[in-house]
């Protein structure tokens, strides 16, 4: 309790991560908030690559966060604008609907 | 022992938010428990000598990523009371799946820990005197000085897909077609007149 170290950073972002997984179960009529959920995944990985890279005094992970952190923003983008496209043709945005291309 | 306190408060704030994300009713207090979350992320990040990427999570994710999630979530006129039906059904099997994945993320992280395992020799360490944005920036443009142009295509690649996708022509909008704006000359704009004095044009 008393002294932070890396393994307590690697809980934070487990639990994170975690939380992430288990909103991707649970929220399956909502892809705004499966996007979301993707986000606090990625989140996680970043506090990790973070947490190594100042623990083990290389520099390298922080470079890594920043380039995850540059695919999570294309991610939401594309994300975001497919869901517009998916609301726009079928008036709703539950995933358990996506289903036009079962044969 | 402030960085203490300060760690335990911002990782349960962190913990807490995310939980949040995923179980508020409402789309848009999500967005903000999101909002919340990152911005504790990014305080972790300070404490772990981090403090460029702080930043970047703050004006990346909380200005920029954050708020298209509300436009969009403001955007969709969706019946969000119905959008949580079906949470109830996938809790139990959702809940126990969560509880061995954090049980066996934890458990290797400790065991990783425990193990003291050292860095390797031939890493990028933080030169002496050097502040974390300006070694940061040294080791981006030297060593992964493609990858961040790699980078920035992906980031230009999705900005084309968005717009893309988006983008449509309603038929009943007139547009403007600068093609036959330009390509019109004298000949189809002017025509003489020989107009008699007292009687007008009369067309």
């Amino acid at each position: 309790m008393t002294e932070i170290g890396l393994s307590h950073y690697l809980a934070v972002a487990a639990i994170l991560f975690t939380i992430g997984v288990f909103g991707i179960f649970v929220n399956r009529k909502n892809v705004i908030i499966l996007l979301m959920s993707v986000e606090l995944l990625l989140l996680a990985v970043n506090i990790n690559l973070v947490a190594f890279s100042s623990f083990l005094g290389d520099l390298s992970g922080q470079v890594f966060a920043m380039f995850v952190l540059t695919v999570a923003a294309a991610e939401a983008a594309v994300g975001l604008a497919i869901l517009v496209v998916y609301f726009r043709n079928r008036g709703n945005i539950s995933v358990e609907d996506v289903n036009l291309m079962k044969g | 022992m402030l960085q203490v306190i300060a760690f335990w408060i911002l990782a349960s704030v962190t913990v807490l938010s995310a939980f949040f994300v995923v179980a508020a009713r409402n789309p848009v207090r999500s967005v903000l428990w999101l909002i919340l979350a990152f911005f504790s992320a990014a305080g972790l990040f300070v404490l772990l000598g981090a403090e460029f990427l702080a930043m970047l999570l703050i004006v990346v994710y909380v200005g920029a990523v954050a708020v298209l999630f509300l436009f969009v979530v403001m955007m969709l006129d969706v019946d969000f009371t119905e959008l949580k039906q079906g949470f109830l059904s996938y809790l139990p099997f959702g809940g126990a799946v969560a509880i061995v994945l954090v049980a066996e993320l934890i458990i290797v992280g400790q065991s990783w820990v425990q193990a003291g395992v050292v860095a390797p020799d031939g890493v990028s360490t933080t030169p002496e005197g050097v502040s974390n944005v300006e070694a940061l920036g040294m080791l981006l443009y030297d060593d992964y000085a493609y990858f961040f142009q790699a980078a920035g295509l992906v980031l230009l690649v999705a900005m084309i897909g968005a717009i893309v996708l988006t983008l449509r022509h309603k038929p009943h909008v007139k547009r403007q077609n600068i093609a036959d704006q330009v390509g019109r000359d004298r000949k189809a704009a002017v025509t003489m007149h020989d107009v008699k004095s007292g009687e007008g044009l009369g067309e």
